[in-house]
């Protein structure tokens, strides 16, 4: 652990391991603690005599001057390092503790705290850190505590504004004043004091030898950071951020909050009329099935409870076909589809039906568009395939980049799951038989609907599914997508890995080449047409220039714009045309369920940014099981 | 359907209700066995959450038909059970319910049902098996009459998850002392409740919990065997921990903390064990805390009082943890002001919990302060303190009295206390107020209080001895309770203590003379020796020993003898050879020993024995018996030389004791002088 303080030490952080600290909420607490782990530190050490030593040297064989441009000394085995004109930190093998150089320690003028190079995340929930002391030096006069960025670093904790500490000559709290209050008992040579930091309702305790002792400080403010300050001679502590096991047990205290933040979830208040919120589950799951256009278990769905669907069933009917043909990389097929069903809706988006084109040129490139595949270029089934990778819940505009990491898929099945997923989800409804993708559906029966007759009408429906399964690529693959998780792609890149052999610019045939480069040249006209009618577009820019790109490498699946080619990509496009269909009929563009996950994820994280600890014992997932 | 008629029209549909319940009754009657069953059935459905229709039923017989349909042979299983439902169900209702059931000899007959093959049958029958033994009203010796009981009942534990969690609920209700529980513990309780402690179901878990924590009370024997019970590859204790972590509901944390402690108390687990130390001692910490409910703060503070009350490491860790002396103070707070205003039911539940919490409080105050100084003064310094116990002396209820009796003994122990706070709150009034006519368990404790609070250095002495102290100790040393007369003795010699001359005066004639004996001839060695103590401290400075020996001089001397002689260990003849070198020390009592020569001899014998204490005492005698300035010094030396003394000290101013040695040779300088 490092302990520092001064400014200056920071611009020397590139010796330390740094490793990035997140602001979302549950992970952050290891992440946050190794930032401070230097040397691995073991029981008492040689300490005290030791450190009075190496200190000796350090001060003496070093001007003053050079003493914060040279941080580093070796004396014999040990390492020491001057953090401030008052303290240092020594090493030795894998130990490290904080002391305190020569000096009087005979006013407050001598005091002289560290502070740790990070505050506290409030998206912790709760935070603890322990200092052992090794030493109580001449006086014993230590403070243990918390301190705001800014405040005086040559004062104990405690003394100052937004300063709070623990002191082990009196066992007073030092509630930011000079005064201290009777908080606890003494503590010296041997013990172990623990700071514990509760950000959910604000408030710090102490604990002695792993005993808790009671709250010291209420109403903390944000962003504050681990400190520790020593005034006499030879004072000797060594901290603890979770490097080695606590003597307290705050895994209990955790588990203890855990409880009492679900139970407050679990407790919430909802609808008081009778049914009412029934109803509504209700609603929400069947708006979500219509919205992906699973019309039979939509349809079976609103039967059983008695709901009418707000879309015609030929309706969804027709989106499914779109949205298979799309997810299948047949875009012209698609483009086609929908001017058929839809005359006026590309008319009306030219935007939207440029980056449909754009998305068929790729599939050109791909070899999977329509319009190539007739012309005999044969498509490894690889790249037909839709492999099995839900996708993010919320509306592009919401999250351009999946950016809301609410659920990773277990990607370590690697390649061959694609497949035997691929192949389970064209049999299965939204039931599946494996064991890896089951979370994707019971969330949709976490409330008090009857889940049986759902998995009856789920059977039913993928028997169906089966009967009808088209030539590569069946619709219901969809049921996959359905989930409040996003892909990640590095399974999947290891799928294109795989397959990149069998690969072949536009399957091979060089009459679909020529016919890509025409369509090629069809785009480049629209999309100059485009800028001419409505104005400069930059996104339709980058989007034509990637997809260009392409072409200029001879690999193009392996080509740092290859991603493009991910069937995962075809996602996207499918979605804004799922949506863009259903605004023309007044139905909102993104189903109610997705925006109530989506919203609940960004509670959490707003939480998280605006200090609110309790996030901590929260996750939206929990609640998908 | 009688719930709702209730209300209005009391009178009329009295009747009414009365008929619909005979009714029910004689359709039991029916000669058509499927007729009774459905006659059973409406009952049930009738009686359930009505108390009225309840003590109708009873009223109109019931009882005696249900259970005769129970007993007899020929009923089916399902009348069978169904009967078994409502008695149940008839139980639930109020405690006279259970007197008239009871009556009735509603347990074997529910004990026989027990003996059937049918489980749904045994399941109904241990159900209210169950509601009866819960009821205070119901004497749990019935459950050991019939010794075939425990071990059917042991056999019944594998059945089901009903079973389980109704025997375990039986158990824990009808173990009192230790007779039950070695009953239970004969029988196997141990290993066949263990592995339920691992059940999935909550109840079943609970209720083998609850077992355990009665079983293991005061129980060295049952306590050291299950801190080896291995359940699923894990230890006892181990598993009780568990269910001690913070996210597990408070009841199964609170009662496995009870469980720790007991085995704890039983000295199954060693006191400095991490699982007392790190784990049960914070968990009944937390119980104490003010977000607990009033019923679980009063049982953790209870627990915990318990647990530290005899280990001062224990005491000093619980008295840093969490504040608890300040969360304690709390306790004292019900009902509270806004509970008074804001509702009547929040009141009525804190009134019924205040004098629970306020003994609770004072228990958990004696058992820290017991030994340690600093903590007593924490104690003291806390809000109010000496004017709650104070209060608490003259509450109504006993078992408040009690442990506020209890706290300030325990805060008696300090010097300082005695000089400072409790002379500030005059604590001796309202104790002397509690002694008179207390049943003894409160006496025993205020007396040892007093003990204290008599002593030399405390300022409480003068106002208590004016209050009439000594005809109350007097009155304790004649009790049939030991503690009692060995707490009244110990006062009287404390408070004889460098008296003077009236006090001394007053013991002894409130004891009378008769009553000395009587304790000098106690069977009990503690009480012998704080009677002697009590006469030396009488028999102090020479005009007192004078003045005393003149007036009850033979019976002293007779006394004496009388110890001298018997059969008494090393420490009460110690004691009486200094008395008598107290009575040495007079001036005219000096005559008494000079002219009994039986007790010259004794003397001599003494100065002569293995125990050098003995030789010793013997020789603070002799010493004073030869001193030189005093009047007929001359005579006592020759009568003593011709007695061979002079060559027993010539003797013993060789011994290598150093103390006797110095003692003989300033014995034998007052010869040479």
């Amino acid at each position: 652990m490092i302990w520092i303080q001064v400014e200056h030490y920071k611009q020397k952080k590139s010796n330390i391991r740094n490793i990035p600290v997140s602001d979302s909420p549950g992970a952050t607490r290891r992440g946050y603690m190794w930032q401070y782990i230097l040397c691995k530190k073991a029981p008492h050490s040689p300490l005290p005599g030791f450190h009075h030593q190496a200190s000796t040297i350090a001060s003496t064989a070093m001007p003053p001057s050079h003493r914060s441009h040279v941080p580093f000394m070796v004396y014999d085995f040990c390492i020491c390092c001057i953090l401030s004109p008052l303290l240092c930190l020594v090493f030795c093998g894998e130990e490290c503790c904080l002391g305190r150089l020569t000096g009087h320690g005979k006013t407050p003028k001598d005091a002289a705290s560290v502070r740790a190079t990070h505050p506290i995340p409030a998206a912790c929930g709760i935070y603890y850190f322990e200092v052992k002391i090794v030493s109580k030096g001449r006086d014993g006069y230590m403070g243990i505590g918390l301190s705001a960025q800014g405040v005086n670093m040559n004062r104990l904790p405690g003394w100052d504004k937004h300063s709070y500490g623990y002191h082990g000559d009196d066992g007073h709290s030092f509630c930011s004043s000079g005064t201290g209050q009777p908080y606890g008992p003494t503590f010296t040579t041997g013990d172990v004091i623990g700071c514990c930091v509760n950000l959910i309702n604000n408030t710090c305790f102490y604990t002695k030898n792993g005993h808790s002792l009671g709250i010291a400080f209420t109403d903390l403010p944000p962003n504050l950071y681990p400190t520790v300050g020593l005034q006499t001679p030879g004072e000797v502590v060594d901290a603890n951020f979770g490097q080695h096991p606590f003597v307290f047990d705050i895994e209990d205290y955790m588990r203890e909050w855990r409880t009492k933040i679900q139970a407050q979830i679990d407790r919430f208040p909802i609808g008081d009329r009778e049914g009412e919120w029934q109803t509504m589950i209700q609603k929400m799951v069947s708006s979500y099935l219509v919205h992906h256009g699973y019309c039979a278990t939509a349809e079976a769905f609103a039967r059983s409870t008695d709901q009418t669907v707000l879309e015609e069933l030929a309706s969804i009917k027709n989106r499914q076909r779109i949205q298979k043909l799309v997810l299948a990389g047949r875009m012209g097929e698609a483009i086609e589809t929908t001017q058929q069903l839809y005359p006026s809706l590309l008319e009306r988006n030219p935007n939207l039906l440029f980056a449909l084109k754009v998305r068929q040129f790729i599939e050109m490139v791909n070899g999977t568009d329509s319009e190539v595949r007739c012309l005999g270029g044969h498509s490894p089934k690889s790249q037909d395939s839709y492999p099995v990778s839900p996708r993010s819940f919320s509306s592009p505009s919401m999250s351009p980049s999946h950016g809301m990491n609410i659920h990773s898929l277990a990607t370590s099945k690697g390649s061959s799951t694609h497949f035997s997923g691929y192949e389970s989800s064209c049999s299965n409804g939204v039931i599946s038989n494996k064991a890896h993708q089951s979370y994707c559906h019971s969330k949709h029966q976490s409330t008090s609907l009857n889940v049986p007759e759902l998995n009856n009408i789920n059977v039913s429906r993928s028997q169906q599914a089966n009967s009808y399964s088209s030539n590569d690529v069946d619709m219901e693959t969809e049921h996959y997508s359905n989930g409040v998780a996003e892909t990640s792609s590095n399974g999947f890149l290891n799928e294109v890995d795989s397959s990149q052999l069998r690969r072949q610019l536009c399957g091979g045939s060089q009459a679909a080449i020529e016919r890509m480069i025409h369509f090629g040249r069809e785009l480049q006209a629209m999309s100059e047409q485009l800028r001419r009618e409505c104005g400069k577009n930059t996104a339709n820019k980058k989007m034509l220039k990637d997809a260009f790109s392409l072409l200029a490498y001879s690999d193009p699946w392996s080509s740092p714009v290859g991603n493009q080619l991910d069937p995962i990509q075809r996602e996207p496009v499918c979605s804004v045309l799922n949506s863009a269909i259903l605004e023309t009929h007044n139905l909102p563009k993104q189903p109610p369920l997705a925006l109530a996950m989506g919203q609940a994820s960004q509670c959490l994280g707003l939480m998280a940014r605006s200090g609110i600890g309790s996030c901590a014992f929260a996750t939206v997932e929990d609640y998908l099981h | 359907m009688a719930c709702v008629l209730e209300a209005p029209l009391r009178m009329s549909v009295l009747s009414e209700v009365t008929a619909s319940s005979r009714h029910y009754v004689d359709r039991l009657f029916d000669p058509d066995p499927q007729k009774v069953l459905q006659g059973v059935i409406d009952m049930k459905n009738a009686v359930i959450g009505n108390n009225k229709q309840k003590a109708n039923l009873i009223v109109l017989g019931a009882v005696p038909r249900l259970l005769y349909l129970l007993q007899q042979e020929t009923s089916s299983t399902e009348l069978r059970t169904e009967c078994a439902v409502v008695l149940g169900s008839l139980a639930m209702g109020t405690e006279n319910n259970v007197k008239s059931l009871l009556d009735c000899h509603i347990i074997p007959a529910l004990l026989q049902g027990l003996l059937s093959p049918d489980l749904k049958f045994i399941e109904a029958c241990l159900r209210c098996l169950r509601t009866i033994f819960t009821s205070p009203v119901t004497p749990e010796e019935l459950l050991y009459t019939d010794a075939t009981v425990i071990p059917h009942l042991m056999a019944l534990l594998s059945r089901s998850r009903y079973t389980q969690e109704y025997i375990c609920q039986i158990f824990s209700h009808c173990c009192k002392g230790p007779d039950h529980q070695t009953i239970l513990f004969n029988h196997g309780a141990v290993q066949n409740i263990a592995h339920l402690l691992v059940s999935t179901s909550y109840k079943v878990q609970m209720q083998a919990l609850k077992c355990f924590s009665v079983l293991a009370f005061e129980n060295p024997q049952v306590s050291m065997t299950l801190v080896n019970v291995l359940v699923d590859g894990e230890l006892l204790p181990q598993i009780f921990v568990k269910m001690l972590q913070r996210d597990k509901p408070i009841e199964m944390q609170l009662t496995s903390a009870k469980c720790l402690t007991y085995m704890c108390r039983a000295g199954a687990i060693r006191t400095d064990d991490n699982c007392i130390v790190l784990k049960t001692l914070p968990c009944l910490v937390r119980m104490c805390s003010k977000e607990r409910l009033l019923e679980e703060r009063v049982e953790g503070a209870e627990t915990l009082a318990y647990l530290i009350e005899t280990d001062v490491e224990l005491q000093r860790i619980a008295s840093i943890t969490d504040h608890l002396i300040a969360m304690l103070a709390d306790y004292f707070k019900y009902p509270s002001s806004v509970s008074a205003i804001t509702d009547i039911k929040r009141l009525d539940h804190d009134l019924k919990h205040a004098h629970e919490l306020r003994q609770a409080a004072f228990k958990l105050y004696a058992s820290l302060g017991a030994n340690d100084e600093d903590i007593r003064k924490k104690i003291i310094e806390t809000e109010n303190m000496m004017d709650r116990i104070v209060n608490g002396l003259s509450e109504s209820s006993i078992k408040v009295r009690l442990a506020a009796v209890r706290c300030l003994h325990s805060l008696s122990r300090s010097v300082q206390q005695l000089r400072t706070s409790f002379q500030d709150h005059a604590v001796w009034k309202p104790l002397m107020k509690v002694l008179q006519n207390a049943p003894d368990e409160i006496l025993v404790v205020a007396s040892s209080t007093l003990c204290n609070l008599l002593l030399e250095f405390s300022p409480s002495k003068e106002p208590i001895l004016e209050s009439g102290a000594v005809e109350l100790l007097c009155s304790l040393t004649q009790s049939e309770n030991l503690a009692l007369r060995v707490n009244g003795i110990w006062a009287l010699m404390n408070m004889a203590f460098q008296a003077e001359q009236k006090i001394k005066s007053d013991i002894l004639r409130g004891l009378s003379t008769e009553q000395l004996f009587q304790l000098l001839s106690d069977s009990d060695v503690n009480v012998l020796m704080k009677t002697l103590g009590l006469l030396r401290n009488l028999l102090s400075t020479r005009p007192h020993i004078d003045h005393i020996m003149s007036s009850h001089g033979k019976q002293i001397m007779q006394a004496v003898t009388l110890i001298l002689e018997g059969e008494h260990n090393i420490e009460v003849k110690e004691q009486t050879l200094c008395i008598l070198a107290n009575i040495a020390d007079g001036t005219t009592a000096k005559e008494l020993i000079m002219t009994n020569d039986d007790i010259l001899q004794k003397i001599k014998y003494y100065m002569s024995h293995s125990n050098a204490k003995l030789q010793l005492a013997a020789m603070f005698c002799i010493s004073n018996l030869v001193w030189n300035e005093e009047e007929g010094s001359q005579e006592r030396q020759d009568k003593l030389r011709d007695m061979g003394i002079v060559d027993i000290l010539h003797k013993l101013s060789q011994s290598s004791d150093p103390n006797l040695c110095d003692k003989a040779k300033t014995a034998l300088q007052q010869y040479l002088a």
